[in-house]
């Protein structure tokens, strides 16, 4: 294969990686940007996403695409309801203090993983993808799946902006963003939003988690490099925007699959990847679209 | 701060180092070995507690520093055949130089962004660790043989692999960082690291350089955990990856909340306890992780001030 098409094929698995990047950190960004809580349990619920999946889909049998579709619709209910729960009873009663939020979310971290070593074991384990065809192009074939996970990302982050800024409830959610109190005061149960928005940004993670699966398989320790990378697209897109966590999202992804594929060695990629967005939080707090903290 | 206050904390530590020394004697094997452990990983719990506790900045990522003295006395150990003095004294230089670097970056942010800074460059130095696995072997490891760990005082040679002598090494840089993070704390440095906690704000427009002090507490901070980590290596033989990921700054962390951050014999108590408290459950069940992730939920939701803090704050409120 010619240069041209390996960074072609390269461009495309940072795409799908971009795709799944993009839905994540928009979940860590909502709950950073709307209850200032930095969740770093959010990986785990992408775990907790993917393990869910395969025990639904393993569930049924049959056609792939019918445990693959009551995955989609079980593991975001699932892992919501666990992250609602968290919230009602840790962050809330720690009133949202960010450090002691910190500390909790670790040690919920350390309680899901170990859960899910225990009760999954530590082998990875995959997830038959819903349909398998392959999009012929004249240097290599493609799986139709990873093109499709794209598509199904593109909808949802459209969604997710027209739900932000086109409806009711995107309007609360802003309000309290931009001022608790004042919301309280005009009657907004700002309580309850936190846990809404709480539980919605662990399911933005187990979405993304349920459409890699059949691609990546499930695995008790898969929200490590996740977690880590999504920090980094929303440091990058500045914390709290839309916008600038799907540009980041992108070029992390691209980036991420351009330099393992085709230069240097993996974990020179990262150290530089991590080394670059530490200077960028360190010099450029606010990142690419994000306004200066108030 | 009156005279019989000072006498009576100054009795109540050394007393603390008395009972720790008797303990070597009396201690049964077993919890000798791992009040040797305890001692020395307390040194790691203290220099972090001169940060969270003190200046009140909450960094995720003193593994790197922890690392950095056992690599910075490891490498040139195992590699060079550096005898363990000097080799301590280059793994507590190359935590201090690191800790002034990531200082003077890191504290350019505050609040959430220093956390995710600090566990970034601790992230950094973890893969560093990973990508040179030629010279470090990686999660492997290097194992220190224990002819090359042998202290030469005078004609005596004591072995750092004998459990009676490293019971009492340890014990003696327990002791030192104890009374020196004591003094420190209770110095005009100490005070202006509580008062920048309190608020920093203020303390600059009373005229202090408050970057230059949290520089220093970082600096102070990373040379305890550097001497720490080297100590550990050279002591008990084994260089590793696994000091180096974000468990090793987490769990710091865990031992000085637990025990009470800004407490001086805090991180000896929160060490010792979760130390126990894990040993125990492991011979229950394997999850022992669990119970880290359980204690740090139930810690700062019910005892936000940890055991010592607690006590200070009830009754004891003489405790530095």
């Amino acid at each position: 294969m010619g240069f041209g098409p390996l960074l072609l094929l390269a461009s495309l698995e940072g795409l799908v990686t971009a795709a799944t990047l993009a839905l994540m950190a928009l979940g860590l960004s909502l709950v950073f940007g709307v209850m200032r809580v930095v969740n770093v349990a959010h990986g785990e619920f992408f775990m907790l996403g993917a393990v869910v999946a395969w025990a639904v889909s393993t569930a049924f049998a049959g056609h792939p695409a019918v445990g693959f579709g009551a995955a989609l619709l079980v593991a975001p209910l699932v892992v919501g309801a666990v992250a609602f729960a968290a919230e009602r009873l840790v962050l809330k009663r720690l009133n949202y203090d960010p450090e002691a939020t910190i500390v909790a979310t670790i040690g919920l971290l350390y309680i899901v993983q170990q859960l899910a070593l225990t009760f999954y074991g530590a082998d990875a384990r995959p997830v038959q993808p819903p349909f398998s065809f392959r999009v012929q192009l004249p240097w290599f074939g493609y799986s139709g799946y990873k093109l499709a996970v794209v598509a199904a990302a593109v909808v949802l982050l459209l969604g997710a902006w027209f739900v932000l800024a086109r409806t009711r409830a995107g309007l609360v959610m802003r309000a309290t963003q931009y001022d608790a109190e004042t919301a309280q005061a005009f009657g907004i149960p700002v309580g309850r939003v936190y846990a809404a928005v709480f539980a919605l940004g662990a399911m933005l993670a187990a979405v993304a988690a349920v459409l890699v699966v059949p691609v990546s398989q499930a695995h008790y320790l898969m929200g490590r490099d996740p977690l880590l990378l999504s920090f980094v697209v929303v440091i990058i897109g500045g914390l709290g925007s839309l916008r600038g966590t799907v540009v980041a999202a992108l070029l992390i992804g691209l980036s991420d699959g351009i330099i393992s594929t085709l230069f240097f060695s993996p974990t020179l990629a990262k150290i530089l990847a991590t080394l670059i967005v530490a200077l960028v939080l360190v010099f450029r707090p606010q990142g690419l679209y994000g306004t200066a903290a108030r | 701060m009156n005279d019989t206050s000072a006498v009576r904390v100054w009795l109540l530590h050394l007393g603390v180092v008395a009972a720790l020394f008797a303990a070597g004697f009396l201690l049964p094997d077993y919890h000798r070995g791992v009040f040797s452990r305890v001692m020395v990983l307390a040194v790691f719990a203290m220099g972090y507690n001169l940060l969270l506790g003190y200046s009140g900045l909450l960094s995720l990522g003193h593994a790197m520093f922890f690392a950095a003295g056992l690599y910075g006395a490891g490498l040139p150990l195992y590699h060079l055949g550096w005898s363990p003095v000097p080799a301590f004294a280059a793994g507590v230089a190359a935590g201090g130089l690191l800790a002034l670097v990531v200082g003077a970056l890191a504290l350019r942010t505050v609040g959430v962004a220093f956390m995710i800074v600090t566990m970034m460059f601790s992230q950094v130095v973890y893969l560093t660790t990973l990508y040179f696995t030629t010279w470090t072997r990686g999660e492997e490891g290097l194992v220190l043989p224990p002819a090359s760990r042998r202290l030469a005082l005078g004609d005596a040679v004591v072995s750092l692999s004998d459990p009676a002598a490293r019971y009492m090494v340890a014990l003696g840089l327990f002791a030192i960082v104890l009374l020196v993070m004591l003094r420190l704390v209770r110095a005009p440095f100490g005070r202006t690291l509580a008062g920048i906690r309190e608020n920093e704000e203020r303390m600059r427009m009373l005229g202090y350089d408050t970057f230059r002090a949290k520089l220093g507490a970082v600096v102070v901070s990373g040379l305890v955990c550097a001497a720490a980590g080297a100590a550990y290596g050279l002591m008990f033989g084994y260089v590793g990856s696994g000091f180096a990921s974000i468990q090793y700054s987490i769990l710091p962390l865990l031992w000085v909340l637990v025990g009470g951050a800004a407490t001086t014999l805090g991180p000896l108590l929160g060490t010792a306890f979760m130390f126990y408290v894990i040993d125990y459950a492991s011979g229950l069940t394997t999850a022992w992780l669990v119970l880290v992730g359980a204690a740090l939920i139930f810690v700062v939701l019910f005892f936000p001030k940890g055991i010592l803090g607690t006590l200070r704050e009830r009754w004891l409120k003489w405790l530095p």
